[in-house]
């Protein structure tokens, strides 16, 4: 997982980079609440560009820190989700809370 | 299941640790491609295998290592996959594939992999006696595309 803050917008930016899992989940969970508290974002972004496989714990993980981001005020979105990932979330009925949007320039923000 | 259209068959067994999720889900994938699977298909059965492995791992052995027996059978056009496990068991197996319900909303699941595993399969069979262990079934139809290509 690659983690970037951008200053002004207070945003904070993950990228995940590995097959979403329990054992993947396990290890990135504490260090996405960890930028979450250290940082307080006004909005949290998930790039899914490179997650190629995620089964539930990936719910789990998004709405974890859903629930971080929000202590401190902050929503959570998500960017880049192929099919396969979006029906997954689709059948939990977590984009409700946790849109997908379109895109997220890091040249306008940053 | 009658023996004689059983074309191939794999087992395998391994320790109830999360590394190996991928493991097991991969190693099904590779098994399953000798039918010659869509990508589509292929990401339907990972996904499920890699539910069923990882309820096992959390649900069934939660303070102990435990062994995970994972077992694929390839007919002609079709895959059936079997995960089991020896640990707690299931109390109420309707309410447990019940979408969103979860036992463990502590470790942040979602409640979601049974309902995920009869999605991306066409049937699952969840058999499971408290403290004896569970076993979970499930089978997909494999359309053959090099059958199609022929055309
Ligand atoms: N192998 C198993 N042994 C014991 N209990 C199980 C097993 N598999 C499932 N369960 C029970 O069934 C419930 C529902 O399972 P399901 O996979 O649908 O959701 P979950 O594992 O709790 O959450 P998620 O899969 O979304 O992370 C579990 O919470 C657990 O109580
Ligand atoms: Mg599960």
């Amino acid at each position: 997982m690659k983690v970037n803050h951008y200053l002004e917008d207070k945003l904070l930016f993950f990228e995940i980079t590995e097959e979403l899992d329990h054992h993947v989940v396990e290890r990135i969970r504490k260090r996405a609440d960890y930028e979450i508290q250290r940082f307080m974002p006004k909005k949290v972004i998930f790039d899914f560009r490179r997650v190629g496989f995620m089964d539930s714990a990936g719910i789990g993980l998004i709405i974890g820190r859903y629930k971080t981001a929000s202590l401190y005020g902050g929503s959570v979105e998500l960017i880049n989700v192929n099919e396969k990932v979006k029906k997954i979330f689709e059948m939990s009925g977590v984009l409700k809370i946790i849109p997908i949007v379109d895109d997220f320039s890091s040249e306008q923000t940053g | 299941m009658n023996k004689n259209n059983i074309k191939n068959e794999m087992k395998i067994e391994f320790s109830s640790k999360s590394a190996n999720e991928a493991f097991a889900r991969i190693s099904v994938a590779a098994f399953a491609s000798q039918l010659d699977p869509t990508i589509e298909e292929i990401a339907d059965i990972k996904t499920s295998v890699s539910e069923a492995v990882t309820n096992s791992i959390i649900h069934a052995y939660p303070n102990k290592d435990g062994i995970v027996k994972l077992r694929a059978t390839l007919l002609e056009d079709e895959i059936e996959i079997e995960v089991s496990d020896t640990g707690e068991g299931i109390e109420n197996i309707e309410q447990a594939r019940e979408p969103l319900f979860t036992t463990k909303g502590n470790l942040e699941r979602s409640g979601m992999g049974f309902t995920i595993m009869e999605n991306f399969m066409d049937k699952l069979k969840v058999e499971s006696i408290v403290g004896l262990g569970t076993k979970v079934t499930m089978s997909k139809k494999i359309k053959n595309k090099s059958l199609e290509n022929t055309y």
